[in-house]
């Protein structure tokens, strides 16, 4: 698995473009990435990541990656904006298929099975793995609606009394039901920013899914609400397998058993939460958590 | 002096007022050089040149548009005493034949020596008008070059007064819009406030019979026509729901597919052939309507055993509903893009499939929008006059049968102006009453419209 | 029981349950949407595919060659000298001659009408143009072709249907007799129908062109684009960049947008109130038509050059003033010459749908019967689509080719001031 390759053309994250980090990074000129630090394997994997590229049209924005994420674990990712965190997370629910000019190579496996293979329904796999957005996406519905939609359109609750029970325990478990109980017809729209966000959660984890990506949840939150989705994060690693980008090191380190860090499209070094933040085995993840660019 | 040619003399005129003005203010800062001067001497060309044209022209456009009525009103009064005591309508009359005669159009043998004499008269007083208004127009224009040429000092600002110029001519253009509206609600208001004299506004609004061809005849009361117009209403709205029933589900479904489903290729192709369908001229529309679709129709509904009208309310909506179709696709194209590609993302990521993210998110969410668009292509429905002049008929007949013919406003409109008819009489009167319902409608229709689409983008921006 | 298996299975067993419904649903949709485009295209389709084929015909005319005998006599002109003799010489009578010659075997009255129909009246003004031009052609005999009346030409484009029964044609079967004994001698042929191209309206279909429809239309938009670029250029300017931000740019403003939707024939009545009735300008006339689609094409004219003012960025103004530009100058010298391109495709696009505009010109009067081309701008004088619309009013038969012509030529027009506009936006694009 050792390969060496140098860097000649950007790297593009979200098709923003990777020129500034070149700038940042005093060392990306001389950056040659020799195979992933650490371990990379779960003991009991749910996702299983091998040899991954990324290209948007022309441009690779993810070089050989692999990686497991271990069934009932918070794994974090982390790195400089642009490094291709969240482009690597989207592939984990085939989000990417909605960018025409995407190309995913390599394989991504869900107990066991492709993601990738022909035979994979998207429908169905994103109803098994869900996904929360850096800026909260509610549906201009009712507070309720948002949370029955994944239920409805998948047909999971046979009946009224079933649904409104989906609805509020799922509220219940994003911590959110206290808060909105007494306003389920407004619309979603007219909470406040951490409120919609642990909608969208309570709107993911109605469907039941057992994986959920988050990426970058709490970016455009404020401190208090940040804790309270962190707090929930933490009450629902119990119950689900959770993968989350953050460019918070501190978020990292508070919500996740295993950490992995991402550099120009690569990943550079991944491992125990604790050991990565106090022990880092590569110059560049050392580098960037003791805030050196980033 | 013809009009043509004074406008050529003032262009030299304005010509040599700049080259005066120019070398007059090189002239005057003297041994200092120009750069005593307050502005270029270009300005002070160009602003001599201002001052020597756009007066000149703006009373030349006035005394123009003033001269005919003065002549008329004094050619009139010179008439003998037995046509003083005409009505103004057989005066009208009268000038009509003075002025025939004066442009040589017709060699009325039966005209009266005193008309004769009267249209030399009009001759004479039209050589003498504009004669004198060469004289005013040319005097004025040197008056003020050499105003300006005593003026000009070093410390004229030329610059600033010339751009202030500009900017006053920038700023009337923009008024333009409103003195366009204020025209528009003053002609079609007095007209209909005439016509409300002479048929009450109750019976105009809720009548159920509309006749106006009997008002025509002059030894009849013109109240004598029926003027209810109710059967145009119901006529406007049967061919404007007709033509929405065609264009909304076609323009929507059509903007839908192309703005998720169609790749950028198949975009490239159907949209400009949409573009096409929207440049095409509503009198072709129009002659379709009347020609083919309207045959096509009565042939299909005989072969079925339904009556349908040569000119049906059926063919006109149909076709005009087509041909609102790329309209209220590129309105809904646009307030579909305008949906943030994060709830798209939202529903993806719940599993959601392509067309129930579009149904039960996209749609929705762009609902206020679409509204607004579809408010907008009503009130163009509404107003759209050619598909029904000529396929829509002119029989006003109180029906919501789409087989059979009926008539619309604008057909009413069209009907009763065109061709020649005295412009005092109720029949002409009541083409501006119903011109008035139509922009106050339309009106309407944009205001919300506008209104609606306008909150909906700030909702995403 | 069931209720029992259903809380077993995952959701990922239950969402696939539901897949194959909804994956109908979702293909029901995409064909909807599908179906949708292809109707309007197919109605595109069959709209243009339609006016094409009526329109073929109308671009060739048939000719009836016959021999001529410029006889003195029949033309009844005594005195070769007097000025008018050859105007006021009676040509028909020559026609007369001519087919009687042709066919001396015809002899009842009324089949002596039919045959004298089956040539133009026009064909009096060819003879009589001819004879003008060469008056030595006086007394002899000319092989002439003459152009043949709008049936006959009808029957020789196959326009008539001849296994009807005879009663229910316009064609009579001893005129199709005479017309095959023609075609047989090579005494008929078919020309390029030039007059529709160089003649005015006529109620006769093979006289009848578009010419004076199209110098109306042409003195109409030459009015309109002069008054409406710098006016509605003028106006964006102001409204972008001198405009203090207040009640007044507001409403202004909305007045615009609202304009941009008023119905066309609102317009008409405005230029039939104001400028025929209170400031006395003459009816049908292109100066009305000008003036009324300018208000009318003022909105179109003013947004786009806004939008176009808009798109030239912040920096250029910035480097401007930064260098003791006036606000004027500024805008004068930098802002408008980056802005013009988009400015003047706006316009031209706005020019188009004016071109096409029937509704308000025939709120002032622009429907009369014009033979003559307009002269000046204060003659009266008809437009394009306006004359398309009334042939389409006319019975015969051949005016619906003659409309089909003309929409031809009017969709040419539209087509190239749109590439023009097109290609014009693809020259001068920039991205800043």
């Amino acid at each position: 698995m050792q390969k060496s390759v140098s860097i000649e053309q950007p790297v593009m994250d979200n098709m923003q473009p990777a020129k500034s980090i070149m700038v940042q990074s005093s060392k990306d000129t001389d950056f040659e990435f020799t195979g992933t630090v650490g371990n990379i394997a779960a003991a009991n994997p749910r996702m299983v990541t091998r040899n991954v590229d990324v290209f948007y049209g022309e441009k690779q924005a993810i070089f050989d990656v692999s990686l497991d994420i271990g069934t009932n674990e918070v794994i974090a990712m982390i790195g400089p904006s642009g490094c291709g965190k969240s482009t690597f997370i989207r592939c984990l629910n085939r989000m990417n298929d909605t960018i025409e000019s995407c190309k995913v190579s390599g394989e991504i496996r869900l107990d066991d099975k492709s993601i990738y293979r022909k035979k994979q329904d998207v429908v169905q796999l994103r109803a098994r793995v869900g996904m929360v957005f850096q800026k909260p996406n509610p549906f201009p519905k009712s507070v309720y609606d948002n949370v029955a939609y994944g239920v409805r359109i998948h047909g999971l609750a046979s009946n009224k009394m079933e649904l409104e029970e989906i609805v509020v325990s799922s509220l219940r478990r994003a911590g959110l039901w206290d808060e909105v109980k007494d306003r389920l017809d407004a619309p979603g729209t007219s909470l406040s920013g951490g409120q919609q966000q642990r909608l969208c959660i309570a709107r993911t984890i109605a469907v039941n899914p057992e994986v959920i990506l988050m990426d970058e949840p709490c970016s455009a939150l404020d401190p208090i609400a940040t804790a309270r989705i962190e707090e929930l994060i933490d009450e629902l690693r119990e119950n689900y397998t959770i993968a989350i980008v953050t460019h918070s090191m501190q978020q990292a380190a508070r919500v996740s058993q295993r950490t992995a860090y991402f550099h120009l499209g690569y990943l550079v070094e991944v491992g125990e939460t604790s050991q990565v933040f106090t022990n880092p085995a590569h110059k560049l993840t050392e580098d960037y958590i003791t805030g050196r660019f980033g | 002096m013809p009009v043509s040619n004074l406008l050529l003399v003032i262009l030299g005129l304005t010509a040599i007022a700049y080259y005066l003005g120019l070398r007059r203010s090189i002239r005057v800062a003297g041994a200092k050089g120009v750069r005593s001067l307050e502005s270029l001497p270009s300005y002070y060309g160009l602003l001599t040149a201002v001052w020597c044209a756009v007066p000149a022209l703006l009373v030349m456009l006035v005394w123009i548009s003033a001269q005919d009525a003065v002549i008329s009103n004094l050619v009139l009064a010179q008439l003998p005493a037995d046509y003083s005591h005409m009505s103004p309508a057989q005066l009208t009359l009268v000038l009509n034949d003075i002025k025939n005669i004066a442009g040589q159009n017709i060699e009325n043998a039966t005209s009266s020596d005193a008309i004769k004499a009267a249209a030399e008269h009009y001759l004479s007083l039209q050589r003498i008008g504009l004669a004198s208004m060469s004289v005013v127009v040319l005097s004025l224009a040197m008056l003020l070059t050499a105003l300006l040429w005593k003026i000009i000092h070093p410390k004229l600002q030329a610059r600033q007064q010339f751009e202030f110029i500009i900017k006053v001519f920038f700023l009337l253009s923009s008024l333009l819009a409103i003195l366009t509206t204020v025209g528009i609600v003053l002609s079609v208001l007095f007209e209909s406030i005439r016509f409300f004299h002479l048929v009450p506004i109750s019976e105009f609004l809720f009548g159920l019979d509309w006749s106006p061809q009997i008002a025509i005849r002059a030894d009849q009361q013109a109240a004598s026509g029926a003027f209810g117009a109710v059967p145009l209403f119901v006529g406007t709205l049967l061919v404007s729901a007709i033509a929405m029933f065609v264009a909304v589900p076609i323009g929507l479904m059509s903007a839908i597919y192309l703005s998720e489903y169609a790749d950028r290729k198949l975009r490239s192709i159907f949209k400009p052939m949409l573009e096409v369908l929207a440049g095409i001229p509503t009198v072709v529309y129009g002659v379709f309507a009347a020609l083919t679709v309207a045959p096509f129709l009565r042939q299909f509904g005989e072969s079925m055993g339904l009556d349908v009208a040569s000119e049906s309310a059926l063919a006109a909506g149909l076709v005009m509903g087509i041909m609102i179709v790329p309209f209220v696709s590129s309105l809904s194209d646009d307030v579909i893009n305008a949906v943030p590609q994060s709830l798209r993302d939202g529903a993806y990521s719940l599993g959601a499939t392509q067309s129930e993210t579009i149904r039960q998110v996209i749609i929705p969410a762009a609902l206020p929008g679409i509204v607004g668009g579809i408010l907008l292509a009503i009130s163009r429905a509404i107003g759209e006059t050619m598909i029904v002049v000529m396929a829509a008929g002119l029989s006003a007949r109180l029906t919501l049968n789409p087989l059979e013919a009926v008539t619309t406003v604008t057909v009413q409109i069209v009907t009763l102006l065109v061709g020649d008819q005295e412009f005092d009489s109720a029949k002409t009167l009541a083409a501006f009453a119903l011109g008035l319902m139509l922009f106050v409608v339309t009106l309407a229709l944009n205001v919300i419209a506008l209104h609606v689409v306008r909150r909906y983008r700030e909702q995403y921006e | 029981m069931s209720s029992h298996q259903t809380e077993v299975l995952s959701t990922a067993e239950r969402v696939n349950r539901s897949l194959k419904r909804r994956y109908a649903a979702e293909r029901r949709f995409r064909f909807y949407g599908l179906a949708s485009i292809l109707v309007a295209l197919v109605f595109l389709v069959i709209l243009l595919g339609s006016i094409f084929f009526t329109a073929i015909p109308a671009f060739q005319k048939s000719y009836i060659g016959l021999n001529v005998t410029f006889d003195a006599e029949t033309l009844g002109i005594e005195n070769i000298e007097a000025s008018n003799a050859f105007l006021t010489a009676d040509y028909d009578a020559v026609i007369k001659a001519a087919l009687r010659q042709r066919f001396p075997d015809v002899s009842s009255r009324s089949e002596k009408r039919t045959l004298y129909s089956t040539i133009s009246v026009g064909g009096t003004y060819q003879l009589a143009d001819m004879l003008q031009a060469q008056p030595e052609l006086l007394n002899t005999t000319q092989f002439v072709w003459l152009t043949a009346d709008d049936e006959i030409d009808g029957y020789f484009k196959g326009k008539i249907d001849i296994s009807a029964p005879e009663s229910e044609r316009r064609i009579k079967d001893n005129q199709i007799a005479w017309l095959e004994s023609l075609k047989a001698n090579g005494e008929v042929k078919k020309g390029f129908n030039w007059t529709f191209l160089t003649a005015g309206d006529s109620r006769e279909p093979e006289l009848a062109g578009i010419r004076s429809a199209l110098t109306g239309s042409f003195l109409t938009l030459l009015i309109t684009l002069l008054l409406s670029f710098p006016l509605g250029v003028a106006a964006a300017i102001y409204l972008e960049e001198f405009a203090p931000k207040n009640r007044w740019t507001d409403l202004i403003e909305v007045n615009i947008n609202n304009l941009a939707a008023v119905p066309s024939i609102v317009f008409g009545l405005l230029g039939l109130a104001v400028f025929i009735n209170f400031f006395g300008l003459p009816r049908s006339a292109p100066i009305v038509g000008g003036l009324v689609l300018t208000l009318m094409t003022l909105p179109t004219v003013i947004i786009a050059s806004r939008a176009s003012i808009q798109s030239v960025p912040p920096s250029i103004r910035e480097a401007a003033l930064g260098v003791g530009a006036s606000a004027m100058q500024t805008v004068l010298h930098h802002v408008l010459p980056l802005a013009l391109p988009g400015m003047l495709t706006g316009t031209i696009i706005g020019m188009a749908r004016a071109l096409g505009e029937t509704a308000p010109l025939l709120m002032i009067g622009m429907v009369a019967f014009i033979v003559e081309t307009p002269q000046g701008i204060f003659d009266p004088s008809t437009a394009l689509p306006v004359q398309i619309y009334l042939w389409t009013d006319s019975p015969e038969r051949a005016f619906s080719e003659l409309t089909a012509a003309a929409i031809i030529v009017l969709l040419l027009f539209l087509v190239s001031m749109n590439l023009l506009a097109v290609l014009l936006r693809r020259k001068f694009e920039r991205r800043w």
